[in-house]
């Protein structure tokens, strides 16, 4: 045979080749431009061992109060996820290709979610507090919006990617545009609606646990007045058993995902 | 008007069911069909066949304003299809079912809710969504429309554990419960095999016939063109090359359609070919 072999890479382009070398420059600026140095690392890992050391072991001392406040936070993440997901069904409908009533809704609703999406869950709790002041209230509220922008851009995308043919097949029988979104469309993207909304609840569940770092009600407070305090032994209650929620409610998000794929 | 059709001894049954004047359809710059004309009666059954892209679908699918069409004019049960708009277009489009290909069901959900869907053509809401939400005389309905299929045992199964046979049967139930006054079916025995396939014709034909519904079919198979119908269209060149009666025709003889080259009847778009006088 009397062919070579291709070469095992490509040779880069002029301009593959200069965005190469100012990708490369842009990040050992990066690391210049914020200041880490070696003499942090110096610095700082005997601090952190020092913490941690203080850390241990845990007080338990005042485990119910603490338990309390993590139930009270998985339910502000609970009725705020719920809410959201309520919300979002219409909204993704009104974003979603093909099913918007008008292409002005369909932009608008798309804004309003990417807005949502875009603007960090903090931001959105600063907003919260000042509006409608700190506590709980706050923090559904910052996870309901948070939900909205998460989930309406999910729920739009399965809703446009579900059977044309059943959606062509109701139409033809004259069926109403609601008619075919709740006969056809929603059945056939259930499994994904589901899978979107156990994502929703564990990140709801991730960020109601800082929440109360600006206020805005959940256990994040209890942990900053732990670490204020100096209660490093406390504060590593409250991380331990924050893990033990988050990766709880990860597994059985994971285990129900699978049931309904 | 349905009344009338649903008992025929009134006799005021308006004589055709479809007509189509100067009909043409051009995809880009693709021109599919021009200047058809046909005129098809209440309760006749008639197999639309032609090549492969020779617009069978696109003519079906302008039937019922699911393709929009450039020019001429589409009546169908007395009202002009493409004129109509909204809720006008949906009161048509109820009086005229369409089975496709594909079932084209929801696969999520079970055969009866499938079944139940086709009350959509006489009301919206909730209780035509799903067979849980269902009234009980709608659900009673779509079990008498599965058995006409001979599905009632599968009443409650998810469509998406169905053969493709059962399936399709399923859609021809949904089609039912719409209780039209027109069947069109686009190659409805297309993805099945030969016995699920004549099934599936056998079942149309019946049930166009003992209600004196009008059915359009397309079909690949020349066994089903003659056997189901009482009329055979043939597509080519962009009109209608082939318009005999069903009883004229043999399999074998409409085979001889599609050996003639495309060239030969393009120039001549709209001259009827007699398959038994070429014999
Ligand atoms: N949505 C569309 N956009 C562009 N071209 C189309 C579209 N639908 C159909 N066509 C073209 O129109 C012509 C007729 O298509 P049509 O599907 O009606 O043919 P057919 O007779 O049903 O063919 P088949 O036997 O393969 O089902 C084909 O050339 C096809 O490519
Ligand atoms: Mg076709």
């Amino acid at each position: 045979m009397n062919v070579s072999a291709p070469p095992r890479f490509e040779r880069p382009g002029a301009v593959g080749f200069t965005l190469f070398v100012a990708a490369a420059a842009f990040i050992i600026w990066s690391f210049q431009n914020s200041g880490l140095s070696l003499e942090h690392l110096e610095r700082g890992f005997p601090a952190i061992i020092r913490v941690l050391g203080r850390m241990f072991p845990p007080d338990i001392t005042d485990i119910d109060r603490i338990l309390w406040s993590l139930l009270t936070t998985f339910q502000m993440a609970i009725a705020g996820v719920v809410l959201g997901l309520i919300l979002s069904l219409p909204i993704a409908i009104l974003a979603a290709d093909g099913l918007s009533p008008h292409p002005v809704v369909k932009q608008a609703a798309r804004g309003l979610i990417a807005l949502f999406r875009t603007v960090p869950d903090l931001v959105w709790a600063l907003i919260f507090v000042i509006t409608v002041g700190l506590g709980s209230p706050a923090g559904i509220l910052t996870i309901m919006v948070d939900t909205i922008g998460f989930a309406g851009r999910f729920f739009a995308t399965a809703m446009e990617e579900t059977d044309k043919g059943s959606r062509e097949a109701l139409a033809s029988i004259g069926a109403t545009r609601s008619g075919i979104v709740f006969s056809s469309v929603i059945p056939d993207a259930m499994p994904s609606f589901i899978a979107t909304s156990l994502f929703c609840v564990e990140k709801a569940v991730r960020s109601s646990v800082v929440l109360g770092l600006v206020g805005a009600g959940g256990i994040g407070v209890e942990l900053k007045v732990a670490f204020d305090l100096f209660e490093y032994d406390v504060a590593a209650t409250i991380i331990i058993l924050i893990f033990i929620l988050v990766v709880c409610v990860e597994q059985a998000g994971e285990w129900m995902r699978r049931r309904v794929m | 008007m349905s009344a009338a059709q649903a008992n025929p001894a009134l006799g005021v049954v308006p004589s055709h069911a479809i007509r189509l004047a100067g009909v043409a359809k051009t995809f880009g710059d693709v021109p599919v069909f021009s200047g058809i004309d046909l005129t098809i009666n209440t309760g006749e059954a008639v197999a639309i066949i032609g090549s492969n892209g020779t617009g069978k679908s696109t003519l079906l699918r302008a039937l019922n304003g699911l393709n929009p069409i450039d020019a001429g004019s589409v009546e169908v049960l007395g009202a002009s299809v493409h004129a109509l708009k909204g809720d006008a277009l949906r009161r048509l489009r109820a009086r005229i079912g369409f089975v496709f290909q594909k079932h084209f069901l929801v696969s999520r959900l079970c055969a009866l809710s499938n079944v139940i869907h086709g009350m959509q053509a006489r009301r919206s809401g909730p209780q035509v969504w799903a067979q849980w939400c269902a009234p009980a005389a709608a659900r009673e309905e779509a079990l008498a429309c599965l058995q006409r299929v001979g599905l009632a045992d599968k009443a409650m199964q998810r469509v998406d554990s169905l053969s493709g046979g059962q399936s399709q049967r399923v859609a021809i139930a949904r089609m039912l419960m719409q209780r039209p006054e027109i069947i069109l079916a686009d190659e409805p025995a297309a993805s099945l095999d030969p016995r699920a396939g004549d099934e599936v014709m056998e079942l149309l034909f019946h049930l166009s016939r003992e209600a004196g519904r009008t059915l359009v079919f397309v079909s690949h198979d020349m066994e089903h063109a003659v056997r189901y119908s009482d009329r055979i269209i043939g597509l080519s060149g962009g009109g209608i090359a082939l318009d005999i009666s069903a009883t004229e025709a043999r399999p074998q003889e409409l085979t001889g359609f599609f050996a003639k080259p495309a060239a030969e009847t393009a120039d001549r778009p709209r001259a009827v070919y007699s398959g038994a006088a070429a014999a």
